[in-house]
């Protein structure tokens, strides 16, 4: 223990001072200007059992990604081979992530070694099995690529959904990869709860349709829609202001090619401007159309369309027949990074389940929290009346640093942007009872110890030291169970248990240390004949 | 004030029959439950399953609803009030689509009671997370167990830890007997309340044996029987006024809560009487046990 009472008076007074800090914004919600800037924004973070809200969690089916993307790559294979004049029969997508095809001639299997190495570095032969005309090869995924693959289809599954969480406008949504599959959200204060789960469950849809510049687009805003055409908005940044505004294009309904035909998109930079563009490969099939496409719309535009929205619409200068295109634009490196990402989360869907789901409708929330509070107030009174009984002034030396605990507690919350839920507050609750069970033993120590006579001085310290050691088992003990309970909880639970620490240290903090402040600037200023105990 | 007067001697010890009898029919009136029920009644995050809290502006009975959501996929499903005016339907089917929840849910509740319904909270657990978390609860429970076992062994000695341990084991049982009992649903709550009890009941176990280590280090001479029960009174104020102090604040919350902590609270309220008993009653017997059993050995060696 730190010897010098100043020191000690002034480390509690800090303490308490930041916990009040960080609390601010909690208790006083509107700062006048000035003095807003020096302290900060957020109150206390709210878990949804309390704010209202949706929590959902939902697991991506990496495995069925796999099979998708086989299935593709084994159409893709059976041009590769045909191109490559090797003999091969039944070409087709097997169990698992594998494709399996018959070579009918031994020298294919040269070809198709050299064709998987150029063309399909991804993938290797599982087997070879000799079969009457040939043999039967199967080709599965390398299995770090696999695994990449996952991570892949993951990263993108959660981009996706963080980007269609915004469209919702949500203050503070949270999007957690868990687990090597599993997405958590929360989606507080949310009114459309149906809505949400509808859009997030959905794969992304990437359309490309030609813009319909006959047609007038005036005139179909109007509500005059020809026949065949559907009206569709992108987002477009004015060059000069940088502001970004939506503009309305009128198209031909038909999608010519969907996001299932690229086979992938990245960033790259255009060599003569430096500037970011988004290259998109596509699948065989894709190409062919695309090249198709191209060929017979030069001089119109396509659009590409993603989830409804017109990202961009260039015009189509001439037939593009390598299966590559460009999307050039006013592309920050950003904003060109994430359209590739989008778009091959467009190449990639896997379908997603939800596993768990709760929601919890605003006037649930704001009924607990004034349960909540309401069952504080009076526990926490309970206890204060109980030490002022039983101990006298030390038993509001003890309260006094009760109410110092629960403020702790709260502005530690609120600095470490924890979250406080309905469990959390029973635990808040807990943590009060148990904060004066530390004074309790102390102060039927010293009471055990002035019986024999001591002097105060003494009491108090045999007091504090021999009760110190039981404190800290007893603490520890509580701490170590609230640690199982956090690795496995879920929301409001693990909130129960984080308070619980949280409080279970404060409490160490303010029981004994700030008690004993409190004893020692007492007994060292005053003159104390008797210790009201 | 003074509720124990410090020169008490009760004879604990001599009382530790009696308690062990009484003790062991209680664990053995929770387990028969337990096995009389053919389990625990799961919550829906141990059984996978679908939670819908609904509050009505009218006076409202558990049948009428039952009658709204007949020839619906809930028309099997548990209806218990909440709250007034406030009913749970519990389903063992997950309700994830939204179209299903749309046709199940609030059209037949539309139709029979209008608008004068609100839907305060829906939750709906997968079946597959729900066994994995059956798994990961009761290996958690075991773990926390072994904990305290191992933190108490290595403060005090291997017995008193042993003693601990049962104790505690003893808490978890009475209160898993005692939500069986009452048929109430063994929900994610009361498992954090069993958490919480494993990591307090233990408190009153260590103050008394901490006393118990000083005294046999003051009176080494003293029968052990003597020294704990001496141990036993010296701490019993600190004991009842610990125990109090968390209970007032357990009261509280089981009073003024609200019907979402209602789980939990009892919970508490039942692992906190217990685990103070269990403490003197349970914990010391055990220690003297193993020291009479020492005993036992080392006079048929001589």
């Amino acid at each position: 223990m730190i010897k010098s009472l100043k020191i000690r008076i002034a480390i509690t007074a800090v303490v308490c001072l930041a916990a009040l800090y960080f609390l601010l914004p909690t208790l006083i919600p509107q700062l006048p200007t000035p003095w807003n800037e020096y302290f900060p924004k957020d109150k206390i973070h709210l878990g949804l059992d309390l704010q209202g809200g949706m929590h959902l969690l939902m697991e991506i089916d990496t495995d069925k990604a796999l099979e998708s993307m086989m299935e593709r790559t084994s159409n893709d294979l059976k041009e590769s081979l045909m191109e490559s004049k090797v003999r091969f029969r039944n070409v087709e997508k097997a169990k698992g992530a594998t494709i399996s095809l018959e070579l009918t001639d031994a020298a294919g299997k040269t070809t198709l070694e050299n064709i998987l190495r150029d063309k399909y570095p991804d993938l290797e032969i599982v087997s070879t099995n000799p079969r009457d005309s040939g043999q039967l090869v199967t080709l599965g995924i390398n299995n770090k690529r696999a695994a990449d693959l996952k991570k892949l289809t993951v990263e993108h599954s959660l981009e996706t959904i963080r980007n269609r969480v915004d469209q919702f406008g949500i203050a503070e949504p949270e999007i957690i990869p868990e687990g090597e599959n599993r997405i958590l959200i929360q989606l507080p204060g949310i009114k459309d709860p149906e809505r949400a789960k509808n859009l997030i469950g959905k794969t992304a849809l990437l359309e490309f349709k030609i813009v319909d510049d006959e047609n007038s687009l005036e005139e179909a805003l109007r509500g005059n829609i020809p026949q065949d055409d559907i009206i569709a908005y992108g987002l477009r940044a004015d060059r000069s202001t940088g502001e970004k505004g939506s503009a309305p294009y009128l198209l031909k309904n038909k999608s010519l090619l969907t996001g299932a035909s690229l086979e992938t998109a990245t960033v790259q930079i255009s060599n003569r401007f430096g500037e970011p563009t988004v290259s998109l490969k596509f699948n065989s099939q894709g190409a062919t159309d695309f090249d198709r496409i191209t060929g017979e719309n030069v001089r119109k535009r396509l659009a590409i369309v993603l989830d409804g929205v017109v990202h961009s619409a260039p015009v189509i200068q001439e037939r593009i027949s390598g299966g590559q295109a460009q999307i050039t634009g006013t592309f920050t490196m950003d904003e060109a990074r994430d359209l590739a990402i989008i778009l091959r989360a467009g190449a990639l869907p896997a379908p997603v389940n939800i596993l768990e789901e709760r929601t919890v409708g605003p006037s649930l929330g704001s009924d607990s929290i004034r349960q909540g509070i309401m069952a504080t107030l009076i526990g926490s009174l309970l206890v204060i009346l109980f030490m002022i009984l039983y101990y006298r002034l030390s038993g509001t030396i003890a309260d006094l640093a009760l109410i110092i605990n629960i403020v702790l507690v709260l502005g530690i919350l609120a600095a470490f942007k924890a979250t406080l839920t309905l469990p959390g507050i029973a635990g808040l609750l807990l943590t009060v009872g148990m904060a004066v069970d530390a004074n309790v033993l102390i102060f039927e120590r010293i009471r055990e110890e002035l019986r024999t006579g001591k002097t105060i001085r003494l009491s108090l310290d045999t007091g504090y030291k021999k009760a110190f050691i039981t404190i800290i088992d007893t603490h520890v003990t509580g701490i170590v169970s609230a640690i199982f309970l956090i690795i496995f909880g879920t929301g409001p639970i693990k909130g129960f248990a984080v308070t619980l620490i949280i409080g279970l240290l404060a409490s160490l903090f303010t029981a004994v240390f700030v008690t004993r402040v409190i004893f020692d600037y007492f007994t060292g200023t005053f003159n104390i004949k008797k210790l009201s105990i | 004030m003074e509720l124990i007067k410090p020169g008490i001697h009760l004879d604990f010890v001599g009382k530790m029959k009696y308690a062990i009898i009484f003790s062991v029919i209680l664990t053995t009136i929770s387990v028969a439950s337990v096995i009389i029920h053919g389990g625990l009644n799961l919550g829906i995050d141990f059984a996978g399953g679908s939670i819908i809290q609904v509050k009505f502006q009218k006076s409202m009975t558990a049948d009428k609803i039952r009658g709204a959501l007949k020839s619906t996929r809930l028309e099997n499903s548990i209806i218990q009030q909440f709250g007034p005016n406030e009913f749970l339907i519990r389903t063992a089917e997950s309700f994830h689509d939204q179209k299903l929840f749309e046709e199940n849910v609030n059209k037949p509740l539309t139709a029979a009671f209008n608008k004068d319904y609100e839907i305060r909270r829906v939750e709906v657990v997968g079946s597959k997370v729900g066994m994995d978390f059956q798994r990961k609860a009761i290996f958690a429970v075991i773990l926390s167990w072994l904990a305290m076992l191992i933190y108490i062994a290595w403060r005090f000695e291997f017995r008193y830890g042993l003693g601990g341990i049962i104790a505690l084991i003893h808490d978890v049982i009475i209160i898993i007997g005692t939500i069986s009992i009452l048929n109430m649903e063994f929900t994610i709550s009361i498992l954090a309340a069993v958490f919480f009890i494993i990591g307090y009941s233990i408190n009153d176990t260590i103050v008394v044996l901490d006393r118990i280590r000083e005294n046999v280090k003051l009176n080494p001479r003293q029968k052990l029987a003597e020294t704990i029960n001496m141990s036993i009174n010296q701490t019993l104020s600190r004991t009842i006024l610990t125990s109090f102090t968390v209970f007032l604040t357990v009261i509280a919350l089981y009073l003024f809560g609200g019907p979402v902590l209602h789980d939990l609270s009892f919970s508490l309220l039942v692992g906190v009487v217990f685990g103070t008993y269990s403490s003197v009653f349970i914990s010391c017997p055990i220690v003297l046990l193993f020291e009479n059993l020492q005993l036992s050995k080392m006079k048929r060696k001589k």
